[in-house]
């Protein structure tokens, strides 16, 4: 088994060298798909967590209870909801989403929602109280001193971002259940390493993984570098 | 000559409770005001109604003869900035900081390059442009705040609480600033303050607020010297006791501060007394020093605070006194809250109002 492993790494980093073309298939569909739902999920997660980091109505508590809550969200029981929704006899049905990758980028969309709107807003919190106002002495329009504040929760905001992301391309539920890993069409990383794993065909499967991490650890490193640039 | 800003019977409320209660002041061309008060009195509050930060929820704020509205908020905004106590910079470097407010005003930059550089000298920061404003230390928080809010020339600079967490260099640094910004750039300035060395060095005018209230306006003479009753209350300035003094053969006073606690100070007075000590006088040491001075006191810490090069301490020997010890001098002694420790200080060093 231990030669089968060294075998497997070794054949998976000539697959991933020479371009093999389900690598590369499969890679460039998981950025496109995962890349597509998170600035999705951003267009109405990033307003929705600044309004609720940077408000107080009435309330507050329990919103962002209920978002701390879904962030725990299984991925095959959103999945499986989904599937309920969108399969041809459900509500949504008309629509023949089912197995396309617009299901799973929808999917994927809602599923880092709670994400982005919980991280976007505890940077919103932790922006000291004071910038507003420092703002505005320093000669800020009530728009520019907004604006002040944004800029201050920005690594916080980015890193939310990110976050989501790693997610969103990390995850098996969603991809498997709405997109059927139909090669060609809705086959993405984890989805095919699950596949060709249990094919036993381990060198792809490596492959991919190899892929996979490096995804998400360059992703992770660049943006605590850019932390790092900011504070 | 018009003031550049006048308050005339101007309230604030919060929720219900009134925060100022009736403030009418005027502030002059290079006009260097103090606002004394303890704690809570409503300093910060007036500075942001000044600053046009906040508004009144009563009585009229006017600039330059024009009472502040919606038309002209903007223009006090620009023309009266406020640093304040608590040092917030922005998250980037402290040039950005102190460039931010001539960015919003639109300037070129290399004249924002020229402009900061020079404020940046002032407050002996030179050299530090590219670093985070975070991480620095508060001292020079505090100065690029300062130097933030100089490089914009206002008219008017509202100081709250300046150098309240400062050790004695930054506090001088900042002094200094604030003096030469008055006296060469023709600034006016306000500071907020509880202490009254303070005010009594800077500043020309003072005006003491209690609760919300201005209770006493004048020169600073006429404020700070005049033993009054309000004064005598004021319980913001550290050291500050109430006492019954009766002369000496000698020419000096022994005070009796209660507590069977007795100080002597080096002036000839009797009857009833204020006296302050300055923390800075007081020399702090774990067994009694064989030194000229009058006063020896034993007692125990009760509070530390940690400041920037220096730790400020509460002793209780009888009455609380804060004392202040280097940070070397904190570790060498091996001091803590508990340690028994004697205060000495001269009889010179007990101010009498």
């Amino acid at each position: 088994m231990t030669s089968e492993i060294v075998e497997g790494v070794r054949r998976a980093i000539e697959l991933i060298f020479t371009g093999d073309p389900a690598v590369l298939d499969a890679t460039l569909r998981s950025l496109y798909i995962s890349g597509t739902a998170t600035l999705l999920a951003a267009t109405w997660s990033l307003p929705l967590g600044i309004l609720i980091g940077s408000g107080s109505f009435r309330g507050k508590r329990t919103v962002k209870g209920i978002f701390n809550a879904l962030l725990g969200v299984p991925t095959v029981g959103l999945g499986l909801i989904l599937y309920l929704l969108l399969s041809k006899s459900g509500p949504l049905g008309v629509f023949r989403l089912l197995y396309t990758p617009s299901a799973i980028i929808i999917g994927q969309a809602i599923l880092i929602t709670p994400i982005i709107v919980t991280f976007c807003a505890s940077a919103m919190e932790s922006v000291e109280p004071e910038i507003k106002d420092l703002a505005r002495t320093l000669g800020a329009s009530e728009g520019e001193a907004r604006l002040a504040v944004l800029r201050e929760a920005a690594p916080g905001v980015a890193l939310a971002v990110v976050a989501s992301f790693n997610r969103a391309i990390a995850e098996l539920g969603i991809a498997l259940m709405l997109g059927g890993n139909i090669s060609g069409l809705t086959r993405v990383l984890t989805t095919t390493i699950a596949l060709e794993t249990t094919r036993g065909n381990f060198e792809l499967g490596i492959a991919l993984t190899i892929i996979l991490l490096s995804i998400v650890f360059i992703l992770n490193f660049a943006t605590n570098m850019l932390k790092r640039e900011w504070s | 000559m018009t003031p550049i800003l006048s308050l005339r019977d101007v309230d604030k409320k919060y929720d219900g409770t009134l925060v100022l209660e009736k403030v009418s002041l005027d502030v002059g061309e290079r006009d260097v005001l103090s606002v004394v008060g303890p704690n809570g009195a409503g300093k910060t509050t007036l500075l942001k109604i000044m600053a046009g930060i906040e508004a009144p929820t009563g009585g009229k704020v006017i600039y330059r003869g024009k009472p502040v509205g919606k038309e002209n908020l903007d223009l006090v905004r620009r023309r009266c900035t406020m640093v304040f106590q608590r040092t917030v910079v922005f998250n980037t470097t402290v040039y950005k900081n102190v460039a931010y407010g001539l960015k919003v005003r639109g300037f070129p930059e290399n004249v924002i390059r020229r402009k900061v550089n020079e404020a940046l000298e002032l407050v002996k920061l030179i050299g530090y442009e590219k670093r985070s404003a975070k991480k620095l230390s508060g001292g020079e928080q505090q100065r690029v705040a300062l130097a933030r809010a100089r490089v914009l020339e206002p008219e008017l600079l509202l100081l709250d609480e300046p150098t309240s967490n400062l050790d004695p260099k930054t506090t001088s640094i900042v002094e200094e600033a604030i003096t030469y910004t008055n006296r060469y750039k023709g600034t006016a300035v306000v500071i907020a303050t509880h202490n009254i060395f303070q005010a009594r060095k800077i500043c020309r005018r003072a005006v003491l607020l209690l609760n919300g209230k201005v209770v006493e306006s004048g020169s600073v003479e006429e404020v700070f010297l005049r033993p009054s009753p309000l004064m005598a209350g004021f319980t913001g300035v550290e050291n500050v006791f109430m006492g019954d003094s009766r002369p000496t053969e000698e020419g000096t006073s022994l005070i009796e501060l209660g507590g069977g606690l007795t100080v002597e100070a080096a002036v000839s007075r009797s009857g009833r007394v204020t006296l302050f000590i300055r923390p800075e006088d007081i020399i702090v040491s774990k067994s009694p020093l064989k030194s000229s001075a009058r006063n020896v006191l034993e007692g125990r810490i009760v509070e530390v605070s940690d400041l920037d090069s220096i730790v400020k301490l509460k002793v209780d020997v009888g009455r609380i006194f804060v004392v202040q010890v280097t940070k070397r001098s904190f570790r060498e002694m091996n001091l803590n809250v508990g340690t028994r420790v004697f205060l000495a200080f001269k009889a010179s060093s007990v101010r009498l109002l």
